[in-house]
């Protein structure tokens, strides 16, 4: 584990067993799925790791944002398995943040209780709610008016509310579908650290899809790279720079030889095509 | 500068105003026809504080408020439930345009029949025409609910009902007070034309007819001014009430 200060003590995955830590966290197998006459998945077999965060990557179309829209239960898959720890879905606590942060959000809830609204769902107490809303934003240092309405805030500011609402139920996994794609290249900047910061605070299993190589290598564990329709796993590039990485990360000539490496098998797959 | 912008508007009426006292000075237009804009002004006046001016102007605001207050009772809740799901709501779609483009007044006849001489029959057509009008908005509201909010709201885990309530109603709000205030005015509209003729003892638009029967010119634009600043309040009301509980259209 990177991480030094092991925080949410109540983190679901603390249950289970100890041999459980080292077992993958999701077993996704036979996963099938058509549009139309097109097989995006046929039959796609892969385990994602328990703690860990991994970029998804891989070239237009090949369904990098249907892969975790089928995790999540966004999207029906027309057949096989994801099983979290052995349990289905409907017995999982997850988070997902969505690309459009403009429209994920309730504009007529304020940031904080667009944070809360999960809890709400739970049937948790009001007083319950707030308690948890603030210690998160406590724990996470952050520093925005929660007061005000999403659209008082500025775009990072709204994606990192998005964030706050999919963490607050503590989830077991978090998906991110290219989160930061909407926003200008400086707050995609800030907003990594943000993203890195919270990784490192709760060391929830993040899977994020990026269109981004960059971004891809430098927030993750592992770049899931994916084939052409349908997709297979090309390679699961592992990048095990240690935390925090910064912008000297990128001139680093680890961070290098694994960017080139993962646009090396990148340029293959789309020339193949 | 401030200060000077929100003083633009008063140009127009400024240069109505003038224009209407000199054409009435100097006598371009018969005065019986076109009387000053001071008498015009002191007749309404007179007529809204102490004559039956005023009266005929709260009879016609009650039964424009009661119809619009009906129709919204029964749209909003049909509005919600047709747009909740696209396949019912095409399916009456037709029927929705087709009374929405009737003119409500060629109605009167057979609401007359059902509810014979008197305010019911007034009422209820009003209420009627607005209806439509709140209820194609409403279900357009409902129908174009951003997908990615009720998809958020459940990835989250909302029941479809909580997605309902939670989302779906407020998503098509600001729709719905689009809805509200065209159904205010033609609530309005078709009170004025209903008050004039179906056997009408009160209302402005009795009073506007009555006027020009008796050749009463100041007391007919009196009476004309009055249903003016009626409908525009009515409007401006339901926009004041909007941005109050709808602060985040169109953010």
């Amino acid at each position: 584990m990177n991480n030094p200060h092991p925080t949410i003590a109540t983190r679901p995955a603390a249950v289970f067993d100890d041999s459980r830590r080292t077992a993958p966290h999701v077993t996704i197998r036979g996963l099938t799925k058509h549009y139309e006459d097109t097989a995006i998945y046929d039959r796609f077999d892969f385990d994602i790791p328990r703690g860990k965060l991994i970029s998804v990557f891989g070239p237009n179309g090949c369904g990098k944002s249907t892969l975790i829209n089928m995790i999540a239960g966004l999207v029906p898959m027309d057949d096989g398995e994801v099983l979290f720890d052995g349990r289905p879905l409907k017995q999982v606590k997850f988070g997902y943040v969505f690309q459009n942060y403009r429209e994920a959000l309730f504009p007529w809830l304020r940031a904080f209780d667009n944070i809360a609204y999960p809890l709400k769902l739970m049937g948790l107490a009001k007083g319950e709610r707030d308690a948890r809303v603030e210690r998160l934003s406590t724990h996470l240092g952050v520093k925005i008016d929660l007061a005000l309405y999403p659209y008082q805030l500025s775009g990072g500011q709204q994606q990192l509310v998005s964030i706050m609402r999919a963490l607050i139920v503590e989830p077991e996994i978090l998906f991110l579908d290219e989160p930061f794609s909407a926003l200008d290249y400086e707050m995609t900047l800030f907003m990594r650290d943000q993203l890195q910061r919270v990784f490192m605070e709760t060391a929830t299993t993040m899977v994020l899809v990026s269109h981004d190589l960059e971004e891809a290598v430098y927030l993750s564990d592992y770049v899931l790279l994916l084939s052409r329709a349908p997709a297979r796993v090309v390679e699961f590039v592992p990048y095990a720079a240690p935390r925090p990485r910064s912008d000297k990360t990128i001139s680093e000539p680890d961070f290098v030889a694994t960017k080139a490496h993962c646009l090396r098998l990148f340029q293959q797959e789309v020339q193949r095509g | 500068m401030k200060k000077a912008k929100a003083l633009l508007p008063l140009i127009g009426v400024a240069i109505l105003l003038t224009a209407w006292e000199l054409v009435s000075a100097l006598k371009l237009v018969d005065p019986v026809l076109l009387p000053s804009p001071f008498a015009t002004f002191r007749t309404l006046w007179e007529g809204m504080t102490s004559g039956k001016l005023g009266a005929d102007f709260l009879k016609t605001v009650v039964r424009t408020i009661a119809s619009t207050a009906i129709a919204a009772g029964i749209a909003i809740p049909l509005g919600i439930l047709l747009g909740a799901s696209e396949r019912v709501y095409r399916s009456v779609e037709f029927l929705i345009d087709f009374f929405r483009s009737t003119p409500a007044s060629a109605m009167f006849p057979l609401f007359l029949v059902l509810f014979g001489v008197g305010d019911r029959t007034k009422v209820s057509v009003a209420a009627f025409g607005a209806a439509l009008v709140i209820l194609f908005n409403v279900a357009y509201g409902v129908m174009n609910a951003r997908k990615t909010r009720l998809l958020a709201a459940k990835v989250m885990g909302a029941s479809p009902t909580r997605v309902l309530f939670d989302v779906m109603l407020l998503e098509s709000l600001p729709q719905t007070f689009v809805g509200l205030r065209n159904g205010v005015s033609l609530a309005l509209v078709i009170i004025v034309v209903a008050e004039m003729f179906i056997g009408s003892t009160d209302g402005l638009g009795q009073r506007v007819f009555e006027a020009q029967q008796l050749f009463d010119m100041p007391g007919m634009y009196a009476a004309i001014f009055a249903a003016g600043a009626l409908g525009y309040s009515l409007n401006l009301l339901f926009l004041l009430i909007e941005n109050r509980f709808v602060h985040w259209a169109g953010r």
